[in-house]
């Protein structure tokens, strides 16, 4: 399920209803991306996160169907936040269920590695000198290479 | 055609999307890279280093060489920081 949208969300009740009312899943893995307050040494007192809301959709699809293929899954989620985000505040959840650990936890980092190459989505980030968008990291790409 | 722009694309170009009718010449996506550069300083600052560009045609990343038609979707936007 891929869910791309302004508000917050629990990731308690998100893992709790991944799971709820299938009992072959033996594992639920997960990760949760934050705001930090600290960026290319600057002090951060926001961040903004633009995305292309028709190619969004697509990618995040795609990129789902694709963990489905690679691994047993029984159910998997994507949210992703956009909009102007305080440090701290939550901005994506990854989450995979499988029968068996490795499959959930292979699966998660795979779809956090290709979702910050492939989604469409930016940062820019406030600080008391102003605002400037975050430049694509290096480590980013070779993170998705791994999978190749 | 309709063109859009993101993140610092769109600030240097200063539109968000615009409808453009493409001249016969320009076929491929290098082509448009290239029509856009004259379009203006903005344009010109915003496409200065084309290899940064990132460019995806109805909603798919594509290479410079893709073909363009009428009623495509053409985004130009820098490498994504999702995530």
């Amino acid at each position: 399920m891929i869910r791309v949208q302004r508000e917050d969300f629990d990731v308690g009740a998100e893992l709790e209803a991944l799971s709820r009312g299938n009992h072959r899943i033996g594992g639920v893995a997960s990760f949760v991306g934050l705001v930090r307050d600290m960026g290319g040494g600057a002090q951060v007192t926001a961040l903004n996160l633009e995305h292309y809301p028709a190619m969004t959709e697509k990618k995040l699809a795609e990129i789902e169907l694709e963990a489905c293929r690679r691994w047993p899954l029984d159910a998997t989620l994507i949210i992703h936040r956009y909009g102007r985000l305080q440090p701290g505040e939550r901005i994506v959840l990854v989450a995979t269920a499988s029968p068996h650990r490795e499959a959930a936890l292979e699966a998660c980092h795979f779809l956090i590695d290709w979702l910050k190459t492939k989604a469409p989505f930016w940062k820019s980030e406030e600080t008391p000198a102003g605002e400037g968008w975050v430049a694509a990291r290096a480590e980013d790409d070779a993170a998705e290479k791994r999978w190749d | 055609m309709k063109l859009l722009y993101f993140a610092w694309l769109r600030a240097k170009i200063g539109v968000a999307e615009e409808e453009v009718a493409l001249p016969s010449e320009v076929r491929d996506v290098a082509g448009l890279i290239e029509w856009l550069q004259a379009r203006g300083p903005g344009y010109r600052e915003a496409l200065a280093k084309p290899e940064a560009i990132r460019v995806a045609v109805n909603y798919d990343y594509v290479g410079r060489g893709h073909p363009l038609a009428d009623g495509d979707e053409v985004a130009l936007f820098p490498p994504v920081t999702g995530g």
